[in-house]
């Protein structure tokens, strides 16, 4: 292979955060056990910072690896993404994990090579790419969920994951060579020419192929009906690890799935549409109904989450430059406020000790008006009451829909949208309406620091929305629609 | 200098959430400090909405005080206000004082977040009058649902979680459906822009549908009939101040609703669905009026009678005549200052026993005389007598009906038969009568306080009775611009009908 096809400059961001990680890594094995965390939590924050900087300084769009990784815009905007949730994760669990007695430097560490596995997802441009970035993140992801191993609740969140996670990576992979055997390809531009030929709908192999392909990317992003680890694994899982799963990996995995879908199946969108919408009402309906009765708030957030995979999956469904600019606008609001409501989670402290029942936050704005009025705008924003950030992502997901002529679509989305904000009020009635209970032991400052500045966010999003709305709008002109 | 040139528009509607971060920063003890910065807050605001009066040029219908800057690419932040959105502004502005004031002693428990909400809401309410954007508008209507939500919630009576969380989702799902017709309008064309819409004509298979989601919205904030339920609930468990917002002004933004986008943006549906609207008003009218009759709560009784009134409001909208347009919108002006009295006029019974029970009540009179007489005026607006405010609209309304449907008016015309009913009964077992309960016998009559709040509503209810020119004048040129429109709309469907 010539020197010019491998073109390293294209995959730099991804080289510093794996070498950074095989760094802390030798660090954390050689460097003595003083203050051995928080270091590695520094060390990997300064990791993720460098290779956000790195990628920020790419510009236009490079292939790499005899195109099977690219680098566009698309990419480095949900990459910078990505590696912003990855730090304020780590950032998260530091203090948390310190005091669980968890606070080992691998926490970090597979942070990172987590991140370098999204990285990989969001760049790949090649089915072998795909399935190395998606096993280099999942696996880094289930030594994660059981970081707690002396936890019952946490071994089983690790195994259940891990244990699903291999059927939809099978699945997946299975999806994937029958693609191969039938397009002679793995290339996502060689798919999209064998889904554009004339009769490609009729092509049994590739649609079943893309079919098992879809329900392994279901399964990573938590779309119903492929949701049942994501409760278990949430309410298991350490909280600050919640916090990274909900985030990141939920924003790769999406942005994966918008660009095999779009790139490699462009041709086959009549066929892939109809799934995206099923596996879309699935999630948001699910995620409606089914978050009403949870009384532990880690699993509440889990059920919201598979609600907001669903709205998001709206904007995948209309399609177009409009429905992928919705989707990225949607993923990046989603990931702060997912961030700074796992915030509010963390600083749910009594004596010491992590509470995580919904009851425990009763009264809260009697005692801690500045959490309870943060939460409360988060809430209200997960909802998508406006002016509250998370109606502009709501706005433009539906405008898509609407644009594409979905308007069955869109309007069971806004109704299931209305039964969420049911059950996001019923937090809020328990903060505001209700008797208070002792206070909260004094959150971490830097879990106090992600609470305000996303509650900020939030509450300030609607004075000046454009810049983000424009950058989703130019990344979303890079994938082939 | 030129005050149109200046952002007054925006001055008004942000004047109140720059108190509301100011009393963030007072410290929680400092009730004083706090209930001051609030009431100035207001009074301000109020002023400076006159101004706004003052400088208005009746003679133009096109939109005033225009402010325009880049938002959200082709979505813009928009404001300006026209002859029927200015008297809404004032009239928010001019019932946000009485609030505050009508809650100085009443609320003690969290004053500062109550202030604070007030204020919020207060910019809310006054920007959906002056946002000249769809999305802006949308943001503005529906945020009000967050502070008002926590002001039933929080200072509400015993069922106050059923009443907000009824409030809250009863209204946050009719907005959802116009949310998605909104969309639907930018696709078709191309902008966001309200005085833009408003002469884009869509095809008429579209209006239908557009038609409907706005409906959905405005029909449950009015309330009409049939989905007014939320209504008595919410009125019931909110504090008075929550009570005269509700009756006051939020109820105004369904009537407004039509007029600005139902009326100018889809004339042909409006006109295939104006019997509809006909047929639910008078059920409105007539159906809660005589629910209104046998209830025991006072505050229950005024909400069932909004709802009647609300039904001429919709019902003089329809006729799509200057009288039944002018009617509707001086309707929804003097029920805004009557029924907001009526609670103020509850709340001052309720601060003094707790109880809104009408049995627990009879021979006010004895105890407090000035309350009775100020009651009675609003009572008589209530049933829309001469010579009250609570006339002029009516009788509009019912003209006009007369004129289009003569069933419809003839039926509705009953409605304030009953409206007598229900008005004189609960002013006769309040304040006529013995005086033999004990708990009344201490009763005092109205604080100065509670004249400042009252005796403003009683002259203008008085005042606009008898004079309605001032408003009258200020809405016709835009309520003529827009009867002309829809009747050229109406000649261009003519034609096109085989």
């Amino acid at each position: 292979m010539p020197a010019d096809m491998l073109n390293f400059a294209a995959a730099y961001p991804e080289m510093i955060l794996a070498a950074g990680a095989i760094a802390l890594l030798m660090i954390g094995a050689f460097g003595g056990t003083q203050g051995n965390s928080d270091r590695a939590g520094w060390l990997a924050i300064l990791a993720l910072a460098a290779t956000g900087v790195a990628v920020a300084m790419q510009t236009g769009t490079e292939r790499a690896f005899n195109d099977a990784f690219i680098s566009d815009n698309f990419a480095r905007f949900v990459k910078l993404l990505v590696l912003s949730g990855s730090a304020v994760a780590i950032l998260l669990s530091m203090d948390d994990l310190r005091r669980a007695k968890a606070d080992r430097f691998e926490i970090p560490v597979l942070i990172l090579l987590a991140t370098v596995g999204m990285m990989m997802m969001i760049s790949a441009n090649d089915l072998l790419a795909l399935y190395l970035g998606l096993e280099l993140q999942s696996l880094a992801l289930y030594v994660l969920a059981a970081a707690r191993r002396d936890d019952v609740r946490s071994s089983e969140a690790g195994m259940k994951y891990f244990v699903l996670g291999a059927l939809s990576s099978g699945m997946l992979l299975y999806g994937a060579s029958l693609l191969y055997g039938f397009a002679g390809t793995t290339s996502f531009a060689g798919l999209a020419t064998a889904a554009a030929a004339p009769n490609a709908a009729a092509n049994l192999g590739l649609i079943v192929g893309l079919v098992f392909l879809l329900v392994g990317l279901a399964f990573k992003v938590s779309a119903v009906p492929f949701h049942m680890w994501t409760p278990d694994v949430y309410e298991g899982a350490p909280t600050p690890i919640t916090a990274f799963f909900a985030a990141a990996p939920k924003l790769a995995a999406m942005a994966l799935l918008a660009r095999v879908l779009m790139d490699g199946f462009g041709g086959l969108f009549i066929q892939w549409q109809k799934i995206i919408i099923f596996l879309s009402i699935a999630s948001m309906l699910l995620g409606a109904f089914a978050a009403i009765g949870q009384t532990n708030i880690k699993r509440l957030m889990a059920y919201s989450s598979i609600g907001h995979v669903g709205f998001a999956l709206v904007g995948l469904a209309a399609g177009g430059e409009q429905g992928v600019q919705a989707l990225l606008i949607y993923l990046a609001i989603y990931l702060v406020m997912t961030l700074g409501s796992f915030a509010c989670i963390l600083a749910m402290r009594r004596d010491g000790q992590p509470v995580e029942d919904i009851s425990e936050l009763s009264g809260l704005a009697q005692n801690n008006l500045p959490m309870a009025f943060i939460l409360a705008m988060l809430l209200f924003s997960l909802a998508g009451v406006p002016p509250l950030a998370g109606f502009f992502g709501k706005f433009y997901v539906f405008a898509a829909a609407v644009k594409a002529e979905l308007y069955g679509l869109a309007i069971i989305g806004v109704l299931a949208s209305v039964v969420g904000a049911f059950y996001y009020l019923r937090i809020v009635k328990v903060m505001f309406f209700d008797e208070a209970k002792p206070r909260f032991t004094p959150a971490a400052p830097y879990v106090r620091l992600v609470m305000i500045a996303a509650g900020l966010f939030v509450v300030l999003y609607a004075v000046y929305p454009q810049p983000l709305v424009a950058a989703a709008e130019t990344a979303a002109k890079s994938l082939q629609l | 200098m030129n005050i149109s040139d200046a952002p007054i528009l925006s001055l008004v509607t942000f004047l109140p959430i720059a108190g509301a971060i100011f009393i963030a920063f007072l410290s929680r003890e400092a009730l004083a400090n706090i209930r001051y910065t609030a009431l100035w807050t207001t009074l301000i605001t109020f002023a400076v909405s006159l101004l706004i009066w003052i400088n208005f040029d009746p003679a133009t219908a096109s939109f005033q005080f225009v402010e325009e800057r880049a938002w959200l690419g082709p979505i813009k932040y928009k404001m300006g206000v026209d002859g029927i959105s200015m008297l809404f502004v004032i009239l928010t502005t001019f019932l946000m004082p009485l609030c505050i004031l009508a809650s100085w002693e009443a609320i003690e428990d969290r004053v500062k977040e109550y202030m604070i909400a007030f204020l919020v809401l207060e910019a809310l309410m006054i920007g959906v009058f002056c946002a000249l954007d769809l999305v802006l508008f949308y943001l503005f209507f529906e945020a009000g649902l967050i502070p008002m939500f926590l002001i039933i919630g929080v200072w509400g009576g015993p069922r106050r979680v059923y009443a907000s969380f009824k409030f809250f989702l009863y209204t946050f799902l009719g907005s959802v459906l116009m949310l998605l017709a909104m969309m639907a309008m930018y696709w078709q064309a191309g902008t966001t822009d309200i005085p833009t819409l408003m002469t884009t004509k869509f095809p008429s298979d579209m209006q239908f549908w557009l038609w409907l989601a706005f409906f959905a919205s405005f029909a449950v904030k009015m309330p009409m009939w049939p989905v007014h339920t939320w209504l008595p609930d919410a009125h019931v468990e909110a504090p008075t101040a929550g009570s005269v917002i509700l009756a006051g002004i939020l109820l105004k933004m369904g009537g407004y609703g039509f007029l600005r986008f139902s009326l100018p943006m889809f004339p042909e549906a409006s006109a295939t669905f104006a019997p509809m609207v006909f047929t639910l008003s008078v059920i409105a009218i007539v159906a809660t009026s005589l629910i209104a009759l046998v209830q025991q709560d006072m505050k229950k009784l005024i909400a069932y009678s909004s709802v009647a009134h609300m039904g001429f409001v919709t019902m003089g909208i329809f006729t799509f005549t200057q009288q039944g347009l002018d009617g509707a919108i001086f309707q929804m002006l003097s029920h805004g200052l009557i029924s907001s009295a009526l609670f103020l006029c509850v709340g001052v019974v309720y601060d003094r026993l707790h109880t809104r029970e009408i049995s627990a009540y009879g021979g006010l009179v004895e105890r407090m005389p000035i309350y009775a007489v100020i009651f009675m005026v609003f009572t008589m607006g209530n049933v829309g007598l001469p010579g009250t405010s609570g006339f002029v609209g009516e009788f509009l309304t019912l003209l006009a009906s007369f004129k289009v449907n003569t069933y419809v008016a003839v039926a509705a015309t009953s409605g304030v038969i009953f409206s007598a009913c229900y008005a004189l009964y609960l002013y006769r077992r309040v304040v006529f009568g013995v005086l033999e309960k004990p708990s009344l016998k201490a009763m005092a009559d109205v604080t100065p306080r509670e004249i400042a709040i009252l005796a403003p509503l009683v002259v203008l209810t008085i005042l606009f009775g008898i004079y309605p020119a001032p408003i009258l004048d200020v809405t016709a040129v835009s309520v003529k611009a827009l009867v002309t429109s829809l009747e050229a709309a109406g000649h261009a469907a003519a034609a096109v009908a085989p």
